[in-house]
């Protein structure tokens, strides 16, 4: 028997029908001007109100109970609207993190009265989350994290440090992994343990961290004294490693994980025309090929999920794969339109959409868990560790 | 496939595992193998599984026949099953019964063309003909004045120029000089593609080959790094040994997703529009790919031993690396996409890539 499965998952046809509607959407919000695919600027400005719209359409939060406000759809919905919003490029970083995997965290972990009290805004397009989980000294090695939480009355008091947390100082609320007690020599992962922040308490403060690539979203986040109340507690004090693999596999397996640069691809396919330069053409080919197999992989993954498997090796493949990809995208990109003849003003628009794609693409593979740790969780699928 | 997996390749699997072992196969150094498989093959059906039974076939689905196909790809097999499979199939969609025995198909190379003239006779030359000097028939994709056909030709009537794959199996230029075939009929529905199909239909079932056979030298590079012993451990506990197997996997991965998908769209939307291309490319192109990088991989974790003769290894990377020139290879399918890309326009190239 395989060692490994991919099913030829087919997107069903409620999902095309759906695609029609998040397109129509899109298109509209683009004629509003709420965004535009070719200059993501004018998107942020315009995130909160877009959240909200999308909240509207039932659109976050898709597949949560509805006791929540959510709508029980399929995960493969949910894919759908995923991979359009991406595609148009639009403005989704206000709900992005909290739909594809605080809301998740929340609804298996956290208490009662939060899930009814976060939930539901959510699902609105009203909160934005962040990750609190990278520190100074702790990065792949998550176990390794030291920010303490220490108990007090009523709730805990946070003290230490985060950093790249992705839009902390935008956020509503974190998620974060805090330490609550030592390791213990049975057991290196014991002793850590999630919270929800908000992160307006007092005794938090957000400082920015430029980027190589221009962009502004990362930050360090300084936690003094933070208080933080009993009820925020998610899932099992100091047990946080035994929680939240599956969201992992949502996290990595989406269309997210092979398309961040695929404006790179498309600019290249504008600049080329109808019909371009022979190596042109089959250097188009093999790129198409390579991105159409990783979608059907990615796809194939999410049918796993709608089946309620834990594929965590096939969605490690997917991030693994899909992430070197893209990584390598804008490179092809560059080498292929060497190749073309292009005017001034064209070269120009394509030089400036390039660029940027070249300077994303070093992160790629080490966010949401870099290549070598995903090689480490498929090698001990093979059964290899 | 999936766990689901039909009975129809399940057998194929059992059939493959008993009288086609790799292992037996190298130890032996001869072919007397094949002639009890291929008469345990013929006995179940599995070669004419995608003729219909009034055609002399097991009427079997076009799913069923990519998975044995697939199986024949774990296996390495060095007999014409999948080419059978082919021919049985275009004879079918021609109306034309089969002969029974092993056949092949022609032409497997994009710019060989084949003709049928108003005498009824066929002419050209196909090179790299797989096992044409195995068999006794050949079915024969040419065209004629009024579009597409297909001929059963005697391999008897051609002459034959041979030639050897990587894997050593006959790999042979046919010539074809006024050959009277068997019979011949015209191609039902013809459309635009009707030319493609042949490159279309053996490029799908090359894909589940190299999925199959990748799957195969996974189990066993990861079986060899978790027994072979260096530096005072398996060597499958070196990080560096890990993390090309996990590659490895990818690349598994991404084959066996590229080859299932375009057997899917063949089985169940055909090949007149721009999908099948889609799928059909880039299974063939991913999957190619694949098999350069899988080899080496598998190469490199087995190290001296998987160089020598008497390990079944080679079995399985030599075909690897020969699927990959057979019905159209990377840059071949990589030119027709782009094409079909840049024609289409940068605007129609996610809507195409989303629709499936």
């Amino acid at each position: 028997m395989s060692l490994i499965h991919f099913d030829a998952m087919r997107l069903p046809a409620r999902c095309q029908e759906l695609r029609k509607e998040v397109r129509a959407f899109l298109e509209s919000e683009i004629a509003a001007g709420t965004f535009d695919p070719d200059r993501p600027e004018v998107g942020d400005k315009n995130a909160d109100e877009f959240s909200r719209r999308v909240g509207a359409k039932g659109w976050i939060g898709m597949t949560w109970p509805k006791k929540y406000g959510g709508q029980e759809r399929s995960f493969l919905e949910r894919y759908v609207v995923t991979e359009e919003m991406r595609i148009a490029n639009a403005p989704v970083r206000r709900f992005f993190v909290a739909d594809r995997q605080s809301g998740p965290t929340l609804i298996r972990y956290a208490h009662e009265k939060i899930k009814q009290d976060v939930l539901p805004r959510i699902i609105r397009g009203e909160l934005f989350f962040c990750i609190g989980m990278s520190e100074p000294n702790s990065g792949s090695d998550l176990f390794a994290a030291s920010t303490k939480a220490t108990k007090t009355d009523g709730g805990w008091l946070i003290n230490g440090t985060k950093v790249w947390t992705s839009s902390a100082h935008l956020a509503d609320y974190m998620i974060g992994l805090f330490r609550t007690s030592g390791s213990t020599k049975e057991n290196r992962r014991h002793g850590l343990t999630s919270f929800l922040v908000d992160m307006k308490t007092p005794g938090i403060t957000c400082r920015p961290i430029g980027q190589m690539s221009g962009q502004r979203d990362f930050n360090e986040v300084v936690f003094q004294d933070a208080f933080i109340p009993d009820d925020h507690v998610i899932g099992e004090v100091d047990g946080a490693w035994k929680q939240a693999t599956s969201e992992l596999a949502y996290e990595r397996s989406g269309p997210e994980r092979f398309l961040e640069t695929y404006d790179a691809l498309l600019a290249l396919t504008n600049a080329a025309g109808a019909k371009p330069d022979v190596r042109v053409t089959v250097g188009i080919g093999r790129l198409v090929a390579q991105l159409h197999t990783l979608r059907r992989m990615s796809v194939s993954v999410a049918g796993m999920l709608e089946a309620g498997r834990e594929p965590v090796v096939e969605a490690a493949i997917v991030k693994d794969l899909g992430t070197v990809w893209e990584q390598g995208l804008p490179h092809r990109v560059r080498e292929l339109a060497s190749l073309l003849d292009l005017e001034d003003d064209e070269e120009d628009v394509f030089r400036n959409k390039l660029d940027f794609e070249l300077k994303i693409a070093p992160k790629l593979t080490i966010q949401g868990g870099t290549t070598e740790v995903l090689r480490g969780i498929i090698a001990r699928g093979l059964g290899l560790r | 496939m999936s766990a689901s997996e039909t009975l129809v390749v399940e057998t194929a699997a059992r059939v493959l595992a008993d009288l086609a072992d790799p292992q037996t196969i190298v130890q032996q150094r001869d072919d007397a193998w094949k002639a009890p498989l291929w008469l345990s093959l013929q006995e179940i059906g599995l070669d004419l599984a995608w003729a219909s039974e009034t055609g002399g076939g097991a009427g079997a689905s076009l799913a069923d026949g990519f998975g044995i196909i697939r199986e024949a790809g774990r296996a390495a097999l060095a007999v014409p099953l999948a080419e059978t499979l082919l021919a049985g199939w275009l004879l079918d969609r021609a109306g034309l019964t089969a002969p029974g025995g092993p056949m092949t198909v022609a032409p497997v190379r994009p710019k060989d063309h084949l003709t049928l003239d108003k005498a009824g006779r066929v002419n050209g030359r196909a090179r790299m003909v797989p096992f044409a000097s195995d068999v006794e028939h050949l079915a024969v994709l040419a065209t004629g004045d009024q579009g597409p056909l297909v001929a059963l030709v005697r391999t008897a009537d051609c002459k034959l120029k041979p030639g050897k794959s990587l894997a050593r199996d006959a790999r042979d230029t046919v010539e074809l000089a006024n050959v009277l075939p068997v019979h011949s009929a015209r191609l039902e529905e013809a459309g635009t593609q009707e030319k493609d199909v042949l490159l279309l239909m053996g490029a799908a079932a090359r894909a589940q080959q190299i999925a199959g056979a990748l799957d195969r030298i996974l189990e066993l590079s990861v079986l060899y790094s978790q027994q072979r012993v260096a530096f005072e451990k398996p060597i499958s506990k070196f990080q560096a040994i890990q993390h090309s197997l996990a590659r490895l996997g990818g690349e598994v991965a991404a084959a066996a997703s590229a080859a299932a998908s375009a057997a899917d769209t063949i089985a169940n939307t055909g090949f007149d529009d721009a999908a099948a291309l889609l799928e059909v490319a880039a299974a063939k192109i991913r999957c190619s790919e694949a098999a350069e990088v899988g080899t080496g991989i598998a190469h490199q974790v087995h190290g001296a031993i998987g160089f020598t003769d008497e390990h079944i290894l080679h079995r399985f990377t030599l075909r690897l690396l020969s699927w990959r020139d057979e019905f159209g290879d990377e840059t071949f399918w990589s030119l027709k996409l782009g094409e079909l890309i840049a024609a289409r326009g940068p605007r129609e190239l996610w809507p195409l890539l989303a629709s499936r």
